[in-house]
């Protein structure tokens, strides 16, 4: 049995998925397409079902490369229920999609979710009332508190083995007609299999580009009777095919929430009041400084009170390791170089991480992300972009790799490619742990907020540099920017942890084999010929010694790295005692702009193919060495 | 008539006409943006920024280059979009 969980985006989909997605859940790819969705098992009254969470989407329409991964889910593969979920508090807009999905003619139930948000905003839904107008069952339900979903997936249950397939909605005459004269042209040709063919009319009718090309590839001669179709109801109309349609649509839409829904007044609560402040053309700005300046000063706050007490630990417990093993014997290496990378790990890496990704997870959970691209839209403009750019970018700031997976929200390819170019520029979680154990623990915070700014300032030259050279044309910002909300503490650990369980489980023991690696390699002398290689770029051009050349190696695998290996080839947490501040200043602007890791390297060429990827790789190392040289030579003249 | 980028906050707006190709108007669609809504424009970022409208409860932030080829009928500063709605309508 297949369920598939499809609705709007902000509808709570994903809510639902997770309160019955078990630790089996996994990601899986959409054929024909590197977009993924998750799919789980689980038990419902004994029998097991397999979901599929589709990404939300606001139409059947391919309008984005995801929107359009996920129709086709919809149209081609076989399920046994779609579970149709609905925000309460925006019932017309909602049902636009449902009223396309029961053009499907599958087994369909909703799920009217968000009914406390629909409550608190005055509006009341008479649930029998839409079940009878839209023909399907309706389960109301609060995915966010888990009220309402064990009915819901009894009645999926009950509704999937009956498999009643519901009855399509009937739009105004005119369309009406034009999709029988639709039918009639393609009748017998059967453009999409298995899909019924009054949809594969309306889809003609809405003048969707790939079954037209099907139709075309069957029989070129039928688009032109298509075409007198789609002319007639341009002329009752006055408006595009496409736009009489879904004008049809939405009006039933509206039509059908009227009948449904009672408005009662309701007074402004603290979400109307905050947005006022936080989207207001004079306070907006400012307040945007503000919070990022606090998120800055709190990651910068609880690492540096939390990597003191630990790094003076780990240096007693590297002293006393030293002392049980033989100086300068192999066994000593290898075991100096496992309380290194453990140490690097827990001392250096995790104080500033934890309150990091912990503060990303409160920016993106209370709705502030969607805020930030409003703001930020006119200044993206002056780099050729748009204010949903700023959505990949800001995750761009955790990790590269989804960051860059997730400029698939943008409309045009030239956004897409810019952005996830751009992106792999933005210092990651791993980059900051650099720039904060350098920098702010040894010059002050005031030099790594310089840092960032450096770094928006370079992404900014790059962005507008590219934009002139790359032709298309970009839409512009069209984004919904849903309703402030409190982050459930639980929801926010297990965020902060999934991602912290990928640098415990993949970084780390990389860390320690990485540290002890360098360790027998220096053992060996054999890290002084790499070293040696690249004295050109770290003796004669960064003035940094020779040592740090190996680290810069290792950095490529994840950026990390560069900070453990520096405590280890230096052989001392205390870095500062060896590198002076020109250094250590030097050493983290090349660190933060050099060659993004392997798996930023893989998700780029994926997106943009190997020749870009390495372009923008070998960009980066160019950048990298002119702000490092630069960085090195402002800052003897001056401080 | 007139552009949505032209319009001042706090004021309400008919959709008239929707200019631009298909993937502009059918994107502006399924975001619930049609001719004949109703929308209110709640916030004007400065710089030539967006435009953030409310329509059917939701919240949307559009930018210029798309608001200007959004054009709208204005009537008066009003209150509640449904009570305004159906006031119209008794009008027409």
């Amino acid at each position: 049995m297949r369920f598939v969980l499809a609705g709007q985006p902000n509808s709570g989909k994903s809510s639902i998925f997770n309160s019955i997605a078990g630790y089996r859940s996994a990601t899986a790819n959409f054929p024909k397409s590197s977009t993924s969705f998750t799919v789980t098992k689980s038990l419902v009254a004994g029998r097991e079902v397999e979901v599929v969470d589709l990404p939300g989407i606001y139409s059947l329409t391919s309008s984005t490369e995801i929107a359009g991964a996920a129709e086709r889910y919809l149209l081609d593969e076989s399920y046994d229920l779609i579970i149709n979920v609905v925000d309460a508090s925006r019932l017309g807009r909602s049902i636009e999609l449902t009223l396309q999905l029961l053009q499907l003619g599958r087994p369909t139930i909703v799920a009217l979710n968000m009914m406390d948000e629909a409550r608190r905003r005055g509006i009341e839904v008479d649930r029998e009332e839409l079940s009878k107008e839209l023909g399907v069952p309706v389960v109301a339900t609060v995915s966010r508190f888990g009220r309402g979903l064990k009915q819901l997936f009894r009645e999926s249950l009950r509704h999937a083995v009956m498999a009643e397939k519901p009855a399509p909605p009937i739009y105004d005459l005119e369309v009406e007609t034009a999709i029988s004269s639709a039918i009639d042209v393609i009748d017998g040709i059967d453009p999409l299999p298995g899909v019924p063919i009054r949809l594969a009319a309306i889809k003609l009718l809405e003048g969707d580009p790939h079954i037209g090309a099907r139709v075309d590839a069957i029989d070129a001669t039928l688009r032109s009777e298509l075409f007198e179709v789609t002319a007639r109801l341009e002329e009752a109309h006055g408006w595009s095919a496409d736009q009489v349609v879904s004008g049809s649509r939405h009006a039933l839409a509206h039509t059908i929430e009227d009948s449904v829904v009672t408005h009662q007044d309701t007074s402004e609560g603290w979400r109307e009041w905050a947005d006022r402040l936080l989207l207001n053309q004079w306070t907006g700005g400012p307040l945007m400084v503000m919070i990022l300046a606090a998120f800055f000063w709190m990651v910068f706050g609880i690492g540096q009170r939390a990597e003191a007490p630990l790094v003076e630990a780990f240096n007693w417990i590297q002293g006393s390791v030293a002392d049980q093993f033989p100086a300068g014997s192999l066994s000593a290496t290898v075991a100096d170089g496992l309380v290194m990378g453990l140490a690097g790990g827990v001392a250096i890496v995790l104080p500033y991480l934890i309150p990091f990704l912990l503060g990303l997870a409160i920016l993106e959970d209370t709705g502030y992300l969607p805020r930030l691209a409003y703001i930020l839209d006119s200044f993206m403009h002056r780099i050729g972009l748009h204010g949903k750019s700023v959505l990949p970018m800001v995750l761009g700031y955790g990790c590269s790799v989804p960051a860059i997976m997730s400029t698939r929200i943008l409309e045009s390819e030239k956004d897409r490619k810019i952005t996830a170019a751009l992106t792999s520029f933005i210092p990651c979680s791993a980059r900051t742990v650099v720039i904060f154990g350098l920098v702010a623990a040894f010059m002050g915070p005031v030099w790594a907020l310089a840092i960032y700014l450096l770094n928006i300032l370079v992404i900014v030259v790059l962005g507008t540099v590219m934009a002139k050279q790359m032709k298309g044309a970009s839409p512009g910002l069209v984004l919904e920017i849903p309703e402030l909300s409190l982050p459930e503490p639980k929801t926010l650990i297990a965020k902060t942890w999934l991602e912290l369980k990928e640098f415990i489980t993949i970084a780390w023991p990389l860390l320690i084999a990485s540290s002890i690696v360098l360790g027998v390699l220096e053992w060996l002398n054999a890290a002084d010929a790499i070293n040696a290689l690249l004295s050109p770029l770290t003796v004669f051009l960064l003035g940094l010694p020779a040592a740090v050349g190996m680290t810069l190696v290792f950095g490529v695998l994840r950026k990390e790295l560069t900070l453990v290996m520096l405590v280890q080839a230096l052989g001392t947490t205390e870095v500062n005692t060896v590198l002076s501040t020109q250094q250590l200043l030097t050493f983290t602007l090349f660190v933060v702009f050099y060659v993004p890791c392997i798996a930023t390297i893989a998700v780029l060429a994926k997106q943009m193919g190997w020749r870009g990827a390495m372009a923008i790789s070998g960009l980066t190392v160019v950048v990298a060495i002119v702000i490092s040289v630069a960085g090195r030579l402002i800052y003897g003249l001056f401080v | 008539m007139m552009t949505l980028d032209a319009v001042g906050i706090h004021r309400q707006a008919r959709v008239i006409m929707i200019d631009g190709g298909q993937k502009v108007r059918s994107y502006l669609n399924t975001l619930g943006i049609h001719i004949g809504d109703w929308l209110t424009v709640v916030q004007r970022a400065p710089f030539r920024g967006p435009v953030l409208v409310e329509i059917h409860g939701t919240r949307v932030a559009l930018g210029r280059g798309v608001a200007c080829k959004i054009q709208v009928d204005l009537d008066g500063v009003i209150d509640k979009l449904s009570g305004r709605l159906e006031a119209v309508e008794a009008a027409e």
